[in-house]
């Protein structure tokens, strides 16, 4: 597969999963603010952190009430982390590889980004905002079924379904750190109903509240931490995604899961290996904060090492 | 708004109408088709032409819209009424052409070895040596078999007598081919019965035959890698090279992603360079090697040049080709028929004046407000001057360049392009169009049945061009015989589905 191409259809399933992410976070911001009048205070300007673009946001927009962050975060073609920003780097990806991807996807995402830059022309949105964000996280999985079920498993689609996972991976622990840290600091909270909504939200920011309740019952912070970050089988969790983006990255190069013949293999198994042997006491002990950061840090370097692997390689 | 479309009330007018010999008459080859749009409910024909576009949108088939901040993209027009051509009427295309086509190629074969054509007085010398496509630097260069042109698309468009005539050739990277199959696709799903009710001619299997004829060029590989050569996404016909590198499942490359290395070519894959036999290039001359043609190109590949030359990769079509696009040159087409052929052209020329020849220069001058004048090197519609419908300004400053550098002009009559019914609102009018044919030459030549039909959308233009609000049509041709129903692949499946009835047979 050319480097090319396989560098477009790694974005590509990133800025779609990003797309879906950033959906998800507005949409569970949305439903807590309506669980909870007048009382968990300004959930807007934590998600602007996790996002990243906290000085731009302040620079433009200035208060950070809903429509402005909803503006910003979903329509605003500046903001290069915005719902159709993001949807529209990633068709060009596809467009640019519309032979390697199936015609099906690429119709798919076509009509998916029309879809949301129609939808910045209006101002239904901000009236019904739950059925737009719905509707993203919907055609977001419309795409990834299309993809699934259309395109051959081969190395292109490894390529794809390691962005994806990256990617998810990413905002997962995003997700978990800003609710960590907004949510913790006031000790009063913990125990309280205010706590307990805000764990739940949080949870179904990441579609895992069912699965949680089955698995744990009660809702605690520590198990929540353990459930995001080390569980093996919920799509979401971290330990998941690095799993199965190590599974493709190995189909890749055709090397033995375990072992390595390329930076980029090195770097994800360290990573692999150690989720694998963490409990969530240590991750507590640690620093939930510090933790994830070092996450991201890693991830970064694995993006690197991957571009460095395969996109730009040396001469032969 | 719905009203029933409805051919009562069309009138052909003074032009050569595809459709009806006079109000009222429809043509047989049409016969079919105008009794089943008279008898669609009302607005039903509307709704088509709108499922189309929305399909249209939904594939992506767009172009972006310049200076428009929102991202806005329009599609490229269709209009739902295609243009039909008899069975007869394309056995005398199809022959025309693949005759053109050899003379052509032998012509620039020629060019590029002896030159008899040039010593035996038939093309000036000068005319070709200043010809802006004419490539010192191909001097010599044997492509397998001696095949140069291998893809063609040429312009065809019927005048006011109903004689077709040849407008130009297209030798370069001729787009357009996509839209023919794509239009195809849409119109099935429209009008399902129809087509086999009129006996419609498939296009379908062009991209197999396509990629038979590119992978024909590196005969003595077995499974030679094939690649489409795009200047990238930015480039207009970007949707159609990616088009049919899918639809022939093979990479589309950009000249990056080529290297060329101890003589070869390579392309930059994941898993390190990998070899590339034959490339299916979408870019111009000028522009594929940096270091024989244009140094500033970033499109192209150093070193394509030396790696072709010494036979280690095939490019199609070759490098040179485009010689046989210069307007100048085109005159000449039908003597280099009767030079190489020792034939009578089967499909004429427009009747064109050559401005170097000192009768013919006089002669236009004269007549400018009669003629269309074109720049020999130009395309796209772009060099171009209508006369009747041109200023005096215009026509002024043509004539002044025409005497500056007489070489690089031609002037044809305006022609009375045949016209076809188009929906315009709520009813048909009739509207200019031409018609180009799409010829591969591998192991043999073969023509596309059917084309890219262009119509002029604006009420009495004569120009088709897509970039001054030309759209397409589908193009119906006609079948004479059962087989010609048939796709090469549709043959094939039907052998292998006939031996498998014999074995369960036998069990």
């Amino acid at each position: 597969m050319l480097s090319r191409v396989a560098d477009a259809i790694f974005w590509m399933s990133r800025y779609v999963e990003r797309a879906e992410n950033l959906a998800r976070f507005i949409d569970v911001t949305i439903n807590m603010q309506i669980d909870t009048p007048g009382q968990a205070g300004d959930q807007w300007e934590p998600l602007i952190n996790a996002t990243g673009d906290h000085e731009e946001f302040k620079e433009r927009y200035g208060e950070a009430t809903a429509r402005n962050v909803i503006n910003f975060l979903t329509f605003d073609r500046d903001n290069p982390n915005s719902i159709v920003a993001v949807l529209r780097a990633a068709r060009e990806n596809a467009r640019s590889i519309r032979e390697t991807i199936s015609s099906e996807s690429w119709e798919q995402l076509n009509t998916f980004y029309h879809f949301v830059r129609d939808a910045a022309n209006g101002d239904q949105i901000h009236k019904a905002p739950g059925d737009f964000f719905a509707e993203v996280k919907n055609r977001s999985h419309l795409l990834n079924g299309v993809t699934d079920g259309t395109m051959s498993h081969g190395e292109g689609w490894h390529f794809l379904n390691m962005g994806r996972l990256l990617e998810r991976a990413d905002k997962t622990s995003r997700i978990l750190d800003v609710k960590y840290f907004t949510l913790l600091p006031r000790v009063e909270d913990v125990g309280s109903p205010i706590d307990y909504l805000q764990w739940s939200a949080v949870l179904r920011s990441v579609s895992g509240f069912e699965t949680y309740r089955k698995r744990y019952h009660g809702i605690d912070v520590e198990q929540i931490v353990e459930f995001l970050i080390l569980d093996r089988d919920f799509p979401r969790a971290i330990k998941y995604c690095l799993i199965h983006a190590d599974e493709s990255l190995h189909e890749i190069s055709g090397s033995l899961t375990g072992t390595f013949v390329n930076p980029a293999e090195q770097c994800l198994g360290r990573l692999r290996a150690e989720l694998a042997y963490r409990d969530v006491r240590s991750i507590i002990n640690q620093g939930l904060h510090e933790f994830v950061d070092s996450l991201q840090t890693q991830l970064n370097q694995l993006g690197d090492a991957i571009f460095g692997t395969f996109i730009d390689p040396q001469p032969v | 708004m719905s009203g029933a479309l409805s051919f009562s009330g069309y009138e052909p007018d003074d032009f050569y109408d595809e459709f009806f010999a006079e109000a009222g008459k429809p043509r047989d080859v049409v016969r079919t088709l105008v009794e089943r749009i008279d008898g669609l409910p009302p607005g039903d024909l509307q709704n088509r032409q709108q499922a189309i576009e929305r399909a249209l949108m939904q594939m992506g088939i767009t172009f972006a819209v310049y200076g428009d901040q929102q991202g806005a993209e329009k599609i490229f027009p269709f209009d739902i009424v295609p243009r039909i051509v008899s069975a007869i009427e394309w056995s005398h295309i199809e022959a025309g052409l693949k005759q053109r086509i050899e003379a052509l190629n032998l012509f620039i074969d020629d060019i590029y070895h002896d030159q008899n054509i040039l010593k035996d007085g038939v093309v000036p010398r000068n005319l070709l040596e200043d010809a802006a496509s004419y490539r010192p630097e191909c001097h010599g260069l044997n492509p397998p078999r001696g095949v140069w042109c291998h893809i063609t698309g040429t312009d065809l468009i019927r005048d006011a007598d109903g004689g077709i005539y040849v407008l130009e050739d297209n030798l370069r990277c001729p787009s357009g081919v996509s839209y023919v199959l794509q239009n195809r696709q849409l119109m099935k799903r429209s009008f399902p019965q129809v087509f086999a009710e009129m006996q419609v001619r498939p296009v379908i299997d062009y991209p197999i035959r396509l990629y038979e004829t590119l992978r024909s060029l590196s005969p003595d590989v077995s499974d030679p890698k094939v690649v489409v050569l795009t200047p990238g996404i930015c480039n207009s016909a970007y949707y159609e090279h990616s088009f049919l590198a899918q639809q022939m499942g093979v990479e589309l490359v950009e000249g990056h992603d080529l290297a060329v290395r101890d003589g070869f070519v390579f392309m930059r894959t994941t898993r390190g360079y990998q070899r590339v036999h034959v490339i299916y290039r979408r870019i111009d001359d000028d522009f594929i090697d940096p270091l024989c043609f244009r140094e500033d190109s970033v499109l192209g590949v150093p070193g394509l040049m030396d790696a072709y030359r010494n036979g280690r990769v095939a490019l199609a079509n070759a490098p040179g080709t485009g010689v046989a696009d210069d307007k100048v040159i085109y005159a000449f087409v039908p003597e280099m028929i009767r030079y190489y052929l020792d034939r009578e052209p089967i499909l004429p020329n427009v009747p064109t004046y050559v401005c170097q020849r000192e009768d013919d220069r006089k002669y236009v001058l004269e007549k400018l407000d009669k003629l269309v004048v074109k720049a020999a090197n130009e395309s796209g519609g772009y060099g171009m001057l209508i006369g009747p419908h041109a200023t005096q300004e215009q026509r002024d400053e043509f004539g002044a360049k025409i005497r500056e550098n007489p070489r690089n002009y031609i002037a044809q009559p305006t022609l009375s392009l045949s016209r076809v019914p188009t929906v315009v609102d709520d009813h048909f009018e009739g509207r200019h169009v031409d018609l180009r044919p799409y010829i591969l030459y591998g192991d043999d030549l073969w023509v596309l049945p059917g084309g890219l039909t262009r119509v002029a959308l604006r009420k009495g233009s004569l120009v088709v061009n897509s970039s001054q609000g030309g759209g397409s049509k589908d193009t119906w041709v006609i079948a004479s015989t059962q087989s010609q129903l048939q796709t090469q692949a549709e043959t094939q499946a039907q052998v292998q589905l006939q031996s498998q009835t014999q074995e369960a047979g036998q069990a």
